[in-house]
């Protein structure tokens, strides 16, 4: 009940933002937007020693029942974890961005969006029902894509919005698509559901495909690799949303649904590859590129991207437990999962607060260009040690809680080496390598963060502002969070005890409980073991490279930049839309007469086609009547007043042909014993040819018709099939003569409608809708005429509508 | 003389499209003058053909000719009439608008 409440309180409270806005004046609308966090991480820290002891909370609101659709919520480890997550950077982002942000801002659209993201960010880790996660997944979405264009006058505002938004919403496709292949396997959208049924899910042909498109999901929102590309260009959002959305929540809404959906698909060989490879890949990709950025918010997106691998991949390496079942030696390979959990919260500590400094650098000097930083130490003391402290932390160095984690990485890499399945025993010796060399690239884009911003040479002339520190609202939300960097690595079991252990639950539901799931973590082991020399090989390498750097960073020119991914991508999106509009440019030309060839070799080619494939062409003559000699000349005049009309070189020869052709028709309405058929054809006969007559005076005289062969053959060929199309269907219906006619039934006309001439009452008594509609035809088509002749067009292109 | 007939019928359907493929303007309309011809004969002919007499009682004597497609093609009739004198004052205003009746002149916006 109360869970399902929370995720309403940022929905509600957004709504009446625009109110408080016009209001309020005077006050900063963040303090008011700041309660609703707040109350909402304080109502969850409650839940912490229930969820602790092994409880769990659902609620079922119905929404669609006969769909299986409801708004359930669940409430357990993991999910716990992320609310803790989202409430409690939340409040911290906001407390910050209240002294970030200035009251000339439209911060009413500001706070409205982002406690949308935030209600649907809740909505995403409270939902058990795959729909209902779906629907505020992508509400995220939408919400992020209004936060990163929240500067909409600059176009790099735009573009990256409009391309988080192309890449997120492509893979959240895919991801429903999954969840429908989900549910056709089980029969339920309830994730525990599935669970309770996984073994038909698993024998299922839709679990591997279903996997797949999950995890494109997972990959596209976590900015793995090669989806990663957008993350760099949200960095035009205000600061506070980069903090927020794009390194605490959001960019983990991947993590949580690949953690969520771990002991679904787990067990599988592809999970472990997909995971733990995109995951590595995205690592060393992300660390990599992190070293040549210049932008320091650019940096610390790529390391975003590297530190989300670093966790994807932990989760991968973590599912090799599930394939293995429980038993005690397998138990070890759950510590990959727990180092995830870990490094996920520790990742968000350091993260923040960093996004945070960079705020503040931009903030007060007016750059974050590290070619024009330098020299900050002394006139930004308080931020500096918010960059030393959380720069250390994700470079893995202790004292602070990024070096537990990285040491947990490292033993979970090499552990991983002795497993025999997965054909690990072959390449399972990448794993620890690359992620060494990743670590050494985070080391080395740490190492710069803290070098280039505020040691070496100030340079005045170069920043906007002058330098000085940051208010110290500002600073209250960073060292918040640099206290819980330093805090985790002093009390790490408190947190693994409290939040990591029933997460941990959740991801292992099928094993029981033991002490090795959640193993005690020593800051310091007291002995020397392999992840402590490779920390210690990171550093020493890591220095000596960055004191190198100037001679290798010419290698990051190798790649041109046409064949990045980001180079691809443009590419890939212009080109498509050249494409598809040099394809409709061709069939779509505005010529009426190739829109009519579309329609007629559509026509010849599925009823001709359809009558080939079938076999249904037949001609039976043998129930035909008499040919009397009469109707032979009459057909004959006919066949050759329709050719000669095409030869007619005049349109007075063409219109009195179309006479023939209609007086000829009014013969053989004659011969086919059809009187009043006869006298309508005649007279209308007539009155057209008058029209026609009549609108020589205004209309051209006919020209040539200038056309090449081929054209002209074109135009021969398609009427002739059109022609036979219709020759061929006639005969074939002749001899479908499977009924007796209906109208014995009209020749009772007497008695009925009381009329003899049987195709009069037809028309008014039996069938006189027809007649009356008909009557309405002509009228609308005289009133057209009439319109068409008495309103006036003036010139100079000023029509009478306008 | 109903597979004469529909022969006839496919022939003045060749020329219809052939003419309703032509660039002038008037050469279509006539081209759809055409086609609803072929439509009625046909509609007249998949009927059955001099299965009886004239269809009014009391002239003449049972078996009478079908009567339904004869009302329908009344009203088809009348339909197309209409519409065909629609079409030739829509083609009058259009020439007089742009001054071409050449359907490739015509086509459509330059560009958007």
């Amino acid at each position: 009940m109360s869970v399902a409440l929370s995720i309403l309180l940022p929905f509600i409270a957004s709504a009446f933002i625009p109110f408080l806005y016009r209001r309020v004046t005077n006050i900063h609308l963040g303090w008011f937007v700041l309660v609703v966090p707040v109350v909402l991480f304080s109502y969850l820290a409650t839940f912490i020693p229930r969820i602790a002891s092994g409880k769990t909370f659902i609620n079922t609101f119905e929404w669609i029942p006969s769909y299986d659709i409801n708004i359930t919520t669940y409430l357990d480890g993991l999910s716990m974890i992320f609310g803790l997550l989202i409430t409690g950077v939340g409040s911290l982002v906001i407390l910050y961005s209240i002294f970030y942000l200035s009251s000339k801002e439209s911060l009413h659209h500001f706070y409205c969006y982002l406690l949308l993201f935030m209600g649907a960010m809740l909505g995403v880790v409270f939902s058990d029902n795959l729909m209902v996660l779906y629907a505020f997944w992508e509400l995220t979405s939408v919400s992020s894509f209004l936060l990163i264009a929240f500067w909409h006058h600059r176009k790099a505002s735009r573009a990256g919005a409009r391309k988080a938004m192309t890449i997120t919403v492509s893979g959240g496709v895919a991801m429903l698509a999954g969840f429908l292949m989900l549910y056709v396997a089980s029969g339920t959208f309830s994730i525990r559901e599935i669970l309770a049924n996984l073994e038909a899910v698993q024998a299922s042909s839709y679990f591997v495909p279903a996997m797949c498109l999950v995890l494109l999901g997972a990959f596209t929102k976590s900015a793995q690799f090669p989806f990663h590309i957008w993350l760099p260009d949200a960095m035009e959002a205000p600061t506070p949303v980069s903090a927020y959305l794009h390194s605490a929540t959001m960019v983990k809404a991947g993590i949580y649904l690949v953690a969520r959906t771990t002991p679904i698909f787990g067990g599988h060989e592809v999970w472990f590859w997909s995971v733990s490879a995109v995951g590595l890949v995205t690592l060393f990709w992300g660390s990599f590129n992190a070293v040549k950025q210049f932008d320091l918010k650019a940096l610390l997106a790529y390391s975003t991207i590297s530190q989300l691998g670093l966790i994807m991949s932990l989760f991968g390496l973590g599912s090799a437990a599930l394939s293995l079942g429980y038993s005690a030696d397998t138990v070890i390979y759950t510590q990959a999962t727990f180092a995830a959990l870990f490094h996920l919260i520790n990742h968000s500590t350091f993260k923040g607060a960093l996004f945070m400094m960079v705020g503040i650098v931009d903030h007060e000097v007016g750059t974050r260009d590290i070619r024009r930083l330098g020299g900050l130490m002394s006139l930004m003391p308080f931020t500096f040690t918010i960059a030393v402290i959380g720069s250390f932390s994700m470079a893995g160095l202790p004292p602070f809680n990024g070096f537990l984690s990285k040491e947990m990485f490292f033993a979970a890499t090499l552990k991983i080496t002795q497993l025999d399945i997965f054909s690990l025993d072959a390449v399972g010796l990448i794993f620890p390598i690359v992620a060494w060399i990743a670590s050494i690239f985070t080391f080395i884009y740490c190492v710069i963060i803290v070098n280039r911003t505020f040691f070496g040479k100030l340079q005045p002339d170069r920043l906007e502002k002058p330098p000085h520190e940051a208010p110290i609202g500002m600073l209250i939300s960073p060292y918040i969070l640099i206290a819980l960097v330093i805090g985790i690595f002093i009390f790490p079991n408190v947190l693994g005890h409290y939040i990591l252990s029933p997460a941990m639950a959740s991801i292992y539901p099928s094993f029981p409980s033991v002490d090795e799931l959640t193993p005690h973590i020593a800051a310091w082991h007291g002995y020397i073991n392999t992840e402590l020399i490779m920390t210690f090989g990171v550093v020493v390498v890591g220095i000596f490279l960055y004191r190198t750097l100037k001679k290798w960073r010419p290698m990051y020119q190798l790649i041109p930049q046409k064949y990045t991914l980001n180079g691809i991508y443009e590419r890939v999106i212009g080109s498509s839309e050249q494409y598809s509009g040099a394809l409709t440019k061709f069939y779509m030309n505005g010529k009426l007469t190739y829109y009519f060839i579309y329609i007629y070799v559509f026509f010849v080619a599925i009823l001709a086609g359809y009558m080939v494939y079938a076999d249904l062409f037949s001609w039976n003559p043998s129930n035909d009547s008499v040919i009397e000699p009469y109707e032979l000349l009459l057909v004959f005049v006919m066949i050759a007043a329709a050719v000669a009309i095409i030869f007619a070189k005049q349109r007075i020869t063409a219109v009195l042909l179309n006479g023939v052709l209609g007086y000829s028709v009014a013969f053989f309405f004659v011969v086919f014993r059809a009187p009043d058929l006869a006298l309508t054809q005649l007279v209308v006969e007539s009155v057209t040819t008058a029209l026609f007559l009549l609108s020589f005076k205004f209309l051209p005289k006919l020209q040539p018709e200038s056309g090449s062969k081929a054209w002209e053959f074109t135009k021969v060929t398609i009427s002739i099939a059109v022609g036979a199309t219709v020759t061929l269907i006639g005969l074939a219906v002749m001899n479908y003569d499977k009924f007796e006619p209906i109208s014995a039934y009209f020749e009772d006309s007497y008695n009925l409608a009381g009329g003899k001439n049987i195709v009069n009452t037809i028309l008014g008594d039996f069938r006189a809708f027809d007649t009356m509609l008909e009557v309405v035809v002509l009228f609308i088509a005289g009133l057209g005429v009439y319109t068409l002749i008495k309103l006036k067009a003036k010139k100079e292109g000023k029509d009478v509508e306008d | 003389m109903e597979s004469l007939m529909i022969v006839l019928i496919g022939i003045l359907v060749a020329v219809a499209t052939y003419l309703v493929l032509s660039r002038s303007v008037l050469r279509v309309i006539v081209g759809t003058a055409i086609l609803s011809h072929a439509v009625h004969l046909l509609l007249l002919t998949v009927g059955g053909l001099k299965k009886g007499s004239v269809p009014i009682l009391g002239q003449a004597d049972a078996p009478f000719t079908d009567a339904l497609p004869q009302a329908l093609i009344l009203t088809a009739i009348v339909i197309s009439f209409a519409v065909t004198a629609f079409l030739l004052v829509l083609a009058y205003r259009m020439y007089l608008t742009n001054g071409s009746d050449d359907f490739h002149k015509l086509g459509g916006s330059s560009d958007e």
